[in-house]
C-alpha cells in the first residue's frame, strides 16, 4: 500500500496529491516538468513537502501533523534515478555493496550474488563506472538499490537513456523484481507501453495535481 | 644579541624582539656570528642557512598539515551547510589574507603568547608553547594559509555532484559516512591544491611570523626571515642569492607535486 497525500510549493504552482494505491507497481505519468521527479524526491526524502502524509505498507515516512518527518538514510527507499549516479572512484563492486552495509541484517532480500546474476554483471565488477555503457550503468545503479535492501523501490524512468534492445532487457528485469521480491515500486514513466506493462496502479499529475485512478492498467 | 637574548629570557623578550628584528647593529652583530660558521656545508649553503631552510620545511609540513583538518570542517560548512552566522565565518576566515600580517602576528602574540587565553590554557593542558618558538612558526603559518587552504578546498567540495551524495544517503548512509566515502575522495585534488598552497604560502610567511615568533636563528629563523636578515646585513648579498634559489626551488617543486598528484586522481576518476 502505498499512500501520499501532500502539498508541495515547485516553482509557480502546487503539486497537490491525494490518494492511496493498493498496488504492487504504482506508475506515474505525465508531462515533463510536471513534478514527477519532485514526487519521487519526496518519498524519498531528498525533498520536504509544505504539509502533508507519506506512508508505504505500515512504514510512515513523512506526518506533518504528527510532526513526523524520517531523514532520508533512515527511510530504505532504494532510489534509482534518471541518470545512474554511479559513484565514480569506486568500482562497480563497491558501488553495488555501498548501501549493504547500512542495510538491517535480519530480513536479507536479496544476496550480492543473485543480483549479479540476475543482472549479469559479473565480467565488470572491477571496473570503473567511466568504462561502462550507459545500459551497464543503469543495470548497475538497479542493482545498488536493490542491494540496500529496500522495503520499496523508486525508478525515475531509469530507461529513457537507453537503446531498444537494451530497454526491453531491463523492463523484462523490473518485471522479475516485481514477481521475484513483494516489495512496492514506485515507477516513473511518460511511455505507455511500459506502464502498461508493469503497473497495476496509475497516477497522473497533471497541472500540479496528482489523481490516483483506479484503473488497472496491467491485465 | 638579539638572538641569545631571546633564547635566554623569554618572559622579557617581547618588547626586545619587537624592536631587535627591525634594528640595524643587533641584525649584524648576528650575521656576524653566522658568517663565521659559514662556508663548508652541502652545497654551498653554510650550516646556519641549512638550519633556517630545515625549519622553513618543518614549520610549513607541520603548519599545512595540523590546519588541514579545521580547513576541511570549515571547507565543509561553508560549502554546504548554511546557517546564522555563515558569512561572519567567512569572513573571519579570510581575515588573514587581508589583514596586515603584522596585525595576525601581534594578534597571535596577544592570544597565544605565554600570557595570552590561549597560550596559557594550551601550555596548562598540553604543555605547548608557542611564543618565541618554531611551533609558534608553524601556528603563525597555518593562520596565515588558512584562508588558502579553505578556498581551494571549498571549491572542489562545492563542485562535487549533491546528485552524488543524495544517492548515498537514499542507500542508507550517514551523513558523516557520505562525507568520507563520496564527498572527500571526490575533492582530494582541491584539497591537495590546499595543502600546497597552505605549504607555499607557510614557506613564505614573513610578517606575522617574524611578529609573533621573532627572527632567532636556530630556533625562529626561517627561510623568509634568514633572506630578510641577509639583505640587512651589508655582506649578506651571497647568502641572499643563495637562499632565494633555494626559495624558488621549494616553490617550484610545491607546484609540480600538486601538478602531479592532481593529474593522477583526475586519471584514477576518470569521470561518469
Amino acid at each position: 500500500m502505498i499512500e501520499i497525500r501532500l502539498r508541495h510549493k515547485l516553482g509557480d504552482f502546487e503539486i497537490l496529491a491525494d490518494f492511496v494505491a493498493r498496488a504492487r507497481v504504482l506508475a506515474i505519468c505525465g508531462p515533463s516538468g510536471a513534478g514527477k521527479t519532485t514526487l519521487l524526491n519526496l518519498i524519498a526524502g531528498l525533498e520536504r513537502p509544505r504539509e502533508g502524509r507519506i506512508a508505504i505498507d505500515d512504514a510512515v515516512f513523512l506526518d506533518t501533523g504528527r510532526g513526523v518527518d524520517v531523514p532520508a538514510r533512515r527511510r530504505r527507499v532504494g532510489y534509482v534515478f534518471q541518470e545512474p549516479r554511479l559513484f565514480p572512484h569506486l568500482s562497480v563492486a563497491t558501488n553495488l555493496n555501498y548501501g549493504a552495509r547500512f542495510a538491517p541484517a535480519d530480513g536479507k532480500l536479496v544476496a550480492f550474488g543473485d543480483v549479479v546474476d540476475l543482472l549479469g554483471v559479473a565480467p565488470l565488477l572491477e571496473r570503473r563506472p567511466a568504462r561502462l555503457s550507459g545500459g551497464e550503468k543503469q543495470r548497475i545503479a538497479i542493482g545498488r538499490a536493490l542491494l540496500s535492501q529496500p522495503r520499496a523501490l523508486l525508478l525515475d524512468e531509469p530507461l529513457s537513456a537507453i537503446d531498444d534492445a537494451r530497454r526491453h532487457e531491463i523492463l523484462g528485469l523490473i518485471e522479475k523484481l516485481r514477481d521475484a521480491f513483494a516489495i512496492p515500486i514506485v515507477f516513473v514513466s511518460h511511455r505507455v507501453d511500459e506502464v502498461e506493462r508493469l503497473a497495476d496502479f496509475v497516477a497522473r499529475i497533471e497541472k500540479g495535481a496528482l489523481v490516483g485512478s483506479d484503473e488497472t492498467a496491467r491485465r | 644579541m638579539v638572538g641569545l637574548g631571546c633564547a635566554s629570557s623569554r618572559p622579557v623578550i617581547s618588547k626586545q624582539t619587537y624592536l631587535g628584528p627591525w634594528g640595524r647593529p643587533a641584525h649584524s652583530a648576528q650575521t656576524k656570528g653566522r658568517r663565521a660558521v659559514n662556508g663548508s656545508g652541502a652545497l654551498g649553503l653554510s650550516s646556519a642557512e641549512w638550519t633556517a631552510i630545515a625549519l622553513s620545511l618543518r614549520v610549513a609540513t607541520v603548519g599545512a598539515l595540523a590546519s588541514l583538518p579545521f580547513a576541511l570542517g570549515v571547507a565543509w560548512l561553508l560549502a554546504r551547510r548554511s546557517f546564522l552566522g555563515k558569512s561572519a565565518l567567512n569572513a573571519l576566515v579570510h581575515m588573514p589574507l587581508v589583514l596586515p600580517p603584522v596585525v595576525t602576528g601581534w594578534l597571535l602574540l596577544i592570544g597565544f603568547g605565554q600570557r595570552g587565553i590561549f597560550g596559557r590554557w594550551l601550555y596548562d593542558c598540553c604543555g605547548l608553547v608557542f611564543s618565541f618558538r618554531w611551533t609558534g612558526a608553524a601556528l603563525a603559518a597555518a593562520v596565515m594559509g588558512f584562508p588558502l587552504t579553505v578556498r581551494a578546498i571549498r571549491l572542489s567540495i562545492e563542485a562535487v555532484d549533491r546528485r552524488l551524495e543524495d544517492a548515498a544517503r537514499t542507500l542508507g548512509a550517514p551523513g558523516w559516512y557520505v562525507f568520507a566515502t563520496v564527498t572527500l575522495p571526490l575533492s582530494l585534488p582541491g584539497i591537495l591544491a590546499g595543502l600546497i598552497l597552505g605549504f607555499a604560502k607557510a614557506i613564505g610567511e614573513f610578517g606575522a611570523t617574524i611578529t609573533f615568533v621573532a627572527n632567532i636563528p636556530g630556533q625562529t629563523q626561517t627561510l623568509a626571515t634568514a633572506i630578510y636578515s641577509a639583505t640587512q646585513d651589508p655582506m649578506g648579498a651571497a647568502t641572499t642569492w643563495r637562499l632565494t634559489v633555494v626559495a624558488i626551488v621549494i616553490a617550484a617543486a610545491a607546484l609540480l607535486g600538486a601538478e602531479t598528484l592532481a593529474a593522477r586522481v583526475a586519471r584514477r576518476d576518470g569521470g561518469e
